[in-house]
Order: structure tokens, then C-alpha cells, then sequence
């Protein structure tokens, strides 16, 4: 079953590239989540997923709106007391957009990816009644036995949201899930690909918006934005300036809030990055024909990208962040971390040792979703920045 | 033996003997590492000693060495190093520890550590895979992670002849076989089933009696501290699981904790408010740490430490050696989930904990090093309190960095947490 008449996001419609762009960011960097709002009252269910990737295809085809938990710039005054010190925002600010009804959901769905995420469907499932699942992707993708063991988590996961949405989930309506999202992959590929060969065409912070709002609102309603706008933004004629090409990496979970991606985007072209990298995890279409749960299986673990939450042998993240670097042909890197982010952070030193021994010029810096004072910052990038254009 | 005589060999008799074990475990390590040979680094929650003890690799567990370094004053050295190298004061202090350790070319407290010829990992905490994937770089060894799917939801569990545990228990099994085909090539040795089932037997003996010991302790007065006696019976039970040497230790401490449940002989200490410790003990000042409720007659009777940090082997699982493979996986699969839940779910774990022990307190302690154990405590509190009324106390510090361990702060706390209890159990005699 998919139920895909209900439209949430007009806004963009019948305006100019500027005015349809500038609509995306207003909606992405509100911490209202309206679109999520419209859903429900159009009696749609919500499935929230927190970071990094989830097979959203299995909630869109029981015709339920699968919502990217990330977090927002808001102070988590319900959640705080339900954490510790020394923890990412992201956290509070994910049980805070649940405790103060910003965001209702049917059900709630975290992974294992770090040792402060893992907790969180616990302490959801304290706090609500409605199903709080960990769903478990496999850590050890180089076993033979992977495949197998997540193509039955993702039938659990199956049986699960079944109940949620008191319908069947049948293979077929899998199926026609999977191609909307292979349609949704392609575009944002497309999107990617004019990041790395004309950045001057969209700005970093309007990229950002465009694959943001794929984790609130419907697939399909997606697609029609990307074709849309992107055949838009390809018919710009803005001229290329004279700017570093840079790589932001760090953002696979927690995002940096939305000004220091537009302070990025004003000083250098970020010309790829890994925000939001789990709406991109799967990097090639997913087989549409035979079984479709082990086809997504196959795809988590066979045509995926990396972050520092996966441990996978043949992707060492920082020669997987070296060909990100080459494959854009940036000049550097700005290599980011959450506050508190423990495997961001860890991962943070590897790069840096990594860049030093390929000569690759790197800009190491700590963010928070909430923060909201950047001049000193900014100050720093640019003199980075005027180093590398005036060497 | 007179009972006299007996109660002078008995009583005490596993932490002497447990740190006679631990020093002769660190010897063989310092050989290792002097003379260039094999270790396996493995960690607390999932060791598969099981397996590595069939191929007589000598573990390394860089959980307990960092731990070390805490406990004799030297972390900050260990972890001043880590940093200098790039590491943020904000991650893992056992990282961290271990890091510097490695900079400094293996060189700790108490020997010289050997490099890993290989390390095995679970994925009960994220941060060992990060960990492990620094010795990948720095030593270029082999790293094998066996992945165990852990509770889905909070009373959620699944059970032999479901689906579901099926499921997750082959996934197990195929990386139990894929962890031993990786042994033979590093460690050039043919896998043994029979010694396999001999190490299967030992590891047997360690786990029936690991349960047996914790639930002597529910004896009024208890018989051991779970904070520090506990972390003694730890070391074995972590270090030597799957040894004729570590099952001969447990069966003897059973002997003892029974001799002193007969006769009634508690701590040193006289009891007076029995405690639940739940999170990871505050190693910079241990001793003293452990005397901020021991002057106040206060008892740590049992501790979710005790369950995670031995890999879930309280639940007291005997593997079937006539299937000796399947019945680890099996086994290995319902510990480490039990070690998870006893971090992620331990509500449930603290509810029967409080009961089957008589408890007056529950004791959080948060640490900033560890978001696996630490990040779910506040909220569990919030519903432990709500939904049982047992007063609870909640101090954040740390296990390796001294630099947030304030004291004389935690004694304030600490002083008013017991002055609580006290007017609380006066009310209640007065009611």
C-alpha cells in the first residue's frame, strides 16, 4: 500500500529559482517541521528514524511518512533533564522536537551507531507508548552471514511497521517503493554531480536545503521538487568566481546549523560533503526485481558510501575521504566534528594524518547544531582560505 | 580444620588469590611483549576467550590496563600523550589511556604490553570498533568485529525456537566460524575441538559459579562490595574465562562466599544501608571513592558493572558441549545482549536487583568517558524513582580523568544522600 495524494509542500511551486530555493531553506531551517504537521492532519502516520541511514522505503510502502530525526536549532528544555552532561546536542534536540509535540510520531526507529544513540530508543520507549525499535545493521558487513541476518532484520522491521500502519506490506508495494527511491537517488546524484562540476549553479546552503527536505516530506513529492528546480538551476547563468573547492566532512549525523553552512558557502564552493549522507547511503539503483528486502539488504552492504559509524574493511574511511577530496577535485577539506561527537571526533585525528601524508590542506573545527555566533569562525576560514589562494 | 582455622584461610581467599591471578597474567604479557609475542586484544563485553583460549593466545584486555593507569595515578601521563597526538579531551579516557600507552611503545605500570597480533571486538560498545580501528592503522593487524544484535525494544527479548533468535544466532555462528579460520592464519595452528570443548567446559565452571557468587551476596550482612571486591572477581572472570586456572579460582571463591554466608561474616565494614552501583566505578581515586559510602556503613551489594563489564556472563549460560559451535553462538548472543540491556534496559535489571537484594539506595554514576553506559542514566533514574520510590543518588565524574573528579564536591552529595536515608528510615521507624 502507498498513499501518495497528500501533497505538504507548495510553497516552492509556481515561483522563480531564487524565490522556490529560498522557500526550501525557510522550511528546512524552521524547527516547526510543518510539513510533518500537514501529514498528520491529513491522517497520515509518521515513522521517525534517527541518523545515519534507514530503508525508508519499508515506511513509505505501508503508505506511512518516514521522518528523518536530526535534531534542530531549538533548546531542548523538556529533554535536557532526561540526559547527562558531556553528550552531542542532537540528541536532546531529537527527544525535545517528541516531548514538546513539534514532531508527532507512530512510531520511532534508532540504530546502533555510536554509543550515545544506541540509548536513545530506550530512553524514547520510556517516555512513549508507541513502538521505539532499534533496528541493528549489521557492524561486521564483511561477514557472509550479513546479507542474510539484515534481510531478516528488515522483515522484522516489516512486521513492525506493519502493526504500526494496520496494513499488509506486500513484496510489490516494496518494490514500487524501491523505484520511487531509486528515482529520488538518481536525482540526488544528478544534484551532486552539478556540486562538483559547476558549484557556482547552486549555493551550499540550497543544496543542503533540497536533500534536507527529502527526510520530511513525501518521496515523491521530492522527486517532482529535484527534477523541477534542478533543471532550473542548470539553466543558470551565474559566472564562476575565483574560490577554494572545498570538501566539508563531519556531518554524517549532527548537522551544523544552517549559517555556518551559508558562512561556508560565501567564502569557498563546497564542492561535496557528507551531510545527511544516510538520504545517500546507497550509491547505485536497488534491484527492483526479485526479492526486495534482500535487494535493500544487498545494497546496504554491497553499493554504499561510508561514515565513521560503519566498519567496513574495504571502505578505510580516510582513503574513502581521499577519493571524496580527489573525486571532486577540491583544493581542501574542512574537517568537522559534533561537540561531544566521540566517533566523529576520533575520526577527525585519522583524517588529519591521512591529509598530512597526501599534502591535502585541511581546516579541523567543532560545531554545534545550536550555535549561533560565527565571526570568529568565519574569521578563521577566510584566513584559511586566503592561505590556500595566495600561496 | 577448626572453624577458626577455616575462617582465616577462607575469608579473603579470592582477592588474594585473584591478585596473585593478575600478576601472574601480567607476567605472561610482559614476556609477550618483550620477546615479540602473539596477543589477541580483545574487551570486556565479548572477549570470545572461548575461541582465543583454543589457540592459546594470551589476551590483552586494554580496558582493564587503562583502568590500571587510573587506579595508579598515573592515567593523566597516559592520557596527556593521546592528546598531544591529536586525541579531543572529550572522547574515551581507556581510548585515550591505551593510545598513550601505544605511543609510548607499550610501556605500563605493571609490564611491557606485546602489540596485537590480531584484536577481536563486539559491538556492545561502539567504541571498541573506533578503538580497534586505530591498532588496523597503527600496526596494519587484523581486526574482527563479531556483530550481536542486542534488544530490539525494552522487554522485547527473543528466545531459542523463535525466528528471530534464530536469525540472529546464525549470523553469530557464521562469524564465530569466520573468527576461527582468521585464528589458524594468524596464529598458524589448526583449530582443536577438543580442547575447544575442554575451554568450553572451564568457561562452564566460571559462569555457574559467577552466578552463584552474586546471588550469595544477597546474605544479610552481604559478603563481599561489589565495587571493589566485585572488580577483583572481574579481572579473573575476564581475564582467565575459558582457563583451568580461572574455573579452579571460581569454584574456590564459592567455597568461601558459601563458608561466609553459613556463618554469617559480611564485610569489614558494618552494614548499614545496603546500595545498588549503577554506571562505572570512579578508578582516579578508587580507594577513596569507595570510603565516601563505607564511612556512612554504606554496602554495594550488586552493581549493573558487575553485569556488563563480565560480558553478561552473571546469567549463568552453559554452553552444550556436545554442539560446542552453536551452543557459543547461542551463548554468546543471550551474555552480550544481557550486557547491553544491563546498560540500555536496566531498569528491569535494577527493579528485580532492588528486590532479590533488600537495597536502600541506588547509586548513579555517570562518567564522561563512557556515553554507552552514562547517556541513558538521567532518564532511567527519572522512571526507577517514579515508578519505585527507591531513593537514588546521581554523581557525574569520571573513570580515568582526574581532571573532572571533584571530591570534595561528590562528598557533599554524597553526606546529604546518606543523611536522607537516615531520616528516611527514621520516619519510617516512627510511622
Amino acid at each position: 500500500m502507498t498513499l501518495t495524494a497528500t501533497r505538504v509542500f507548495d510553497e516552492w511551486r509556481d515561483k522563480s529559482l531564487d524565490d522556490a530555493l529560498f522557500e526550501c531553506r525557510e522550511m528546512v531551517e524552521s524547527a516547526e517541521f510543518e510539513t510533518v504537521r500537514r501529514w498528520r492532519d491529513a491522517g497520515g502516520k509518521v515513522a521517525g528514524h534517527f541518523q545515519v541511514y534507514f530503508p525508508e522505503e519499508i515506511i513509505h510502502a505501508a503508505g506511512m511518512l518516514p521522518f528523518k530525526v536530526r535534531g534542530a536549532a531549538l533548546e531542548p528544555n523538556h529533554a535536557d533533564s532526561h540526559f547527562g552532561s558531556y553528550l552531542c546536542s542532537i540528541l536532546k534536540s531529537s527527544l525535545e522536537l517528541a516531548m514538546s509535540d513539534l514532531v508527532e510520531l507512530d512510531m520511532f526507529v534508532s540504530h546502533p551507531i555510536c554509543d550515545a544513540a544506541r540509548n536513545l530508543a530506550a530512553i524514547w520507549g520510556r517516555n512513549f507508548d508507541y513502538p521505539c525499535q532499534i533496528l541493528y545493521l549489521p557492524q561486521n558487513p564483511n561477514s557472509a552471514g550479513s546479507v542474510e541476518y539484515l534481510r531478516h532484520e528488515y522483515d522484522r522491521m516489516r512486521r513492525v511497521t506493519q502493526e504500526v500502519a494496520d496494513c499488509e506490506i506486500t513484496d510489490d508495494d516494496l518494490r514500487a517503493s524501491i523505484a520511487v527511491f531509486n528515482e529520488n537517488r538518481r536525482l540526488l546524484r544528478e544534484l551532486y554531480d552539478v556540486k562538483r562540476s559547476t558549484p557556482w549553479l547552486v549555493g551550499a546552503v540550497d543544496a543542503y536545503a533540497l536533500v534536507a527536505l527529502a527526510g520530511m516530506i513525501p518521496r515523491e513529492e521530492h522527486n517532482e521538487m529535484l527534477a523541477t528546480l534542478l533543471a532550473e538551476i542548470r539553466e543558470r547563468t551565474t559566472k564562476q568566481e575565483d574560490r577554494i573547492r572545498v570538501v566539508f566532512e563531519g556531518a554524517f549525523c549532527e548537522q551544523p546549523p544552517f549559517d555556518l553552512i551559508r558562512m561556508l558557502g560565501r567564502t569557498c564552493y563546497v564542492v561535496d560533503d557528507d551531510f545527511h549522507i544516510g538520504m545517500r547511503w546507497i550509491t547505485e539503483d536497488v534491484a527492483v526485481e526479485g526479492d526486495p528486502l534482500e535487494n535493500l539488504a544487498e545494497a546496504y552492504t554491497e553499493h554504499s558510501s561510508y561514515s565513521p559509524v560503519q566498519h567496513d574493511l574495504r571502505k578505510p574511511k580516510e582513503k574513502m575521504l581521499i577519493s571524496r577530496i580527489r573525486d571532486a577535485a577540491a583544493d581542501a577539506a574542512i574537517l568537522a566534528a559534533a561537540k561531544m561527537c566521540e566517533p566523529g571526533l576520533e575520526e577527525q585525528v585519522t583524517y588529519t594524518h591521512a591529509l598530512d601524508a597526501e599534502g591535502i590542506a585541511y581546516f579541523v573545527s567543532e560545531f554545534e547544531e545550536n550555535m549561533s555566533s560565527f565571526d570568529q569562525l568565519e574569521m578563521q576560514v577566510e584566513t584559511f582560505v586566503e592561505n590556500l589562494l595566495f600561496a | 580444620m577448626t572453624t577458626r582455622e577455616s575462617t582465616q584461610e577462607l575469608v579473603g581467599r579470592g582477592n588474594r588469590e585473584g591478585a596473585a591471578l593478575f600478576r601472574d597474567w601480567f607476567a605472561e604479557l610482559d614476556e609477550a611483549g618483550r620477546n615479540g609475542g602473539q596477543s589477541a586484544y580483545v574487551f570486556v563485553m565479548g572477549s570470545i576467550n572461548e575461541v582465543l583460549k583454543t589457540f592459546d593466545l594470551p589476551v590483552v584486555f586494554p580496558e582493564i590496563n587503562s583502568l590500571q593507569t587510573a587506579v595508579r595515578r598515573v592515567a593523566h601521563e597516559y592520557l596527556e600523550t593521546a592528546e598531544d597526538h591529536g586525541y579531543s579531551p572529550d572522547i574515551c579516557g581507556y581510548v585515550k589511556a591505551d593510545i598513550g600507552m601505544q605511543l609510548r611503545g607499550g610501556q605500563h605500570p605493571m609490564g611491557q604490553m606485546p602489540t596485537p597480533s590480531m584484536s577481536v571486538l563486539t559491538n556492545a560498545c561502539n567504541t571498541y570498533i573506533k578503538w580497534a580501528e586505530i591498532w588496523e592503522r597503527m600496526y596494519d593487524t587484523p581486526t574482527f568485529t563479531i556483530d550481536i544484535p542486542g534488544t530490539r525494544q525494552a522487554g522485547g527479548q527473543t528466545w531459542r525456537g523463535d525466528a528471530d533468535f534464530e536469525a540472529d544466532r546464525r549470523y553469530v555462528e557464521v562469524q564465530l566460524s569466520e573468527l576461527i579460520t582468521l585464528c589458524e592464519e594468524v596464529t598458524g595452528k589448526n583449530f582443536d575441538i577438543d580442547k575447544f570443548r575442554q575451554v568450553l567446559g572451564y568457561a562452564n565452571t566460571m559462569s555457574r559459579s559467577w552466578k552463584r557468587i552474586l546471588d550469595l551476596n544477597r546474605s544479610k550482612p552481604s559478603l563481599f562490595n561489589a565495587l571493589t571486591d566485585g572488580t577483583i572477581f572481574l579481572g579473573v572472570a575476564n581475564g582467565f574465562r575459558g582457563t583451568e586456572a580461572g574455573a579452579r579460582y571460581f569454584e574456590r571463591l564459592v567455597e568461601e562466599m558459601e563458608y561466609r554466608a553459613a556463618h554469617g561474616i559480611g564485610q569489614a565494614i558494618e552494614e548499614q544501608y545496603r546500595l545498588l552501583f549503577v554506571g562505572v566505578p570512579c578508578y582516579p581515586i578508587f580507594r577513596r571513592f569507595n570510603e565516601l559510602f563505607t564511612d556512612w556503613g554504606g554496602s554495594f551489594v550488586n552493581s549493573t558493572y558487575l553485569w556488563f563489564a563480565s560480558g553478561g556472563t552473571n546469567s549463568g549460560f552453559e554452553y552444550d558441549l556436545t554442539d560446542p559451535l552453536a551452543s557459543l553462538a547461542e551463548g554468546v548472543l543471550i551474555n552480550v545482549r544481557g550486557a547491553m540491556d544491563a546498560m540500555f534496559h536496566q531498569n528491569d535489571v535494577l527493579e528485580h536487583m532492588a528486590k532479590d537484594f533488600d537495597v536502600d539506595g541506588v547509586i548513579y554514576h555517570p562518567i564522561k568517558s563512557c556515553r554507552t553506559v552514562s547517556t541513558g542514566l538521567a532518564d532511567g533514574r527519572r522512571h526507577l524513582t517514579e515508578e519505585l520510590g527507591i531513593p537514588s543518588l546521581f554523581i557525574e565524574s569520571d573513570m580515568m580523568d582526574r581532571r573532572v573528579v571533584s571530591e570534595a564536591q561528590m562528598k557533599n552529595r554524597i553526606d546529604a544522600f546518606f543523611e536522607g536515608l537516615a531520616s528516611r528510615r527514621r520516619q519510617l521507624a516512627d510511622a
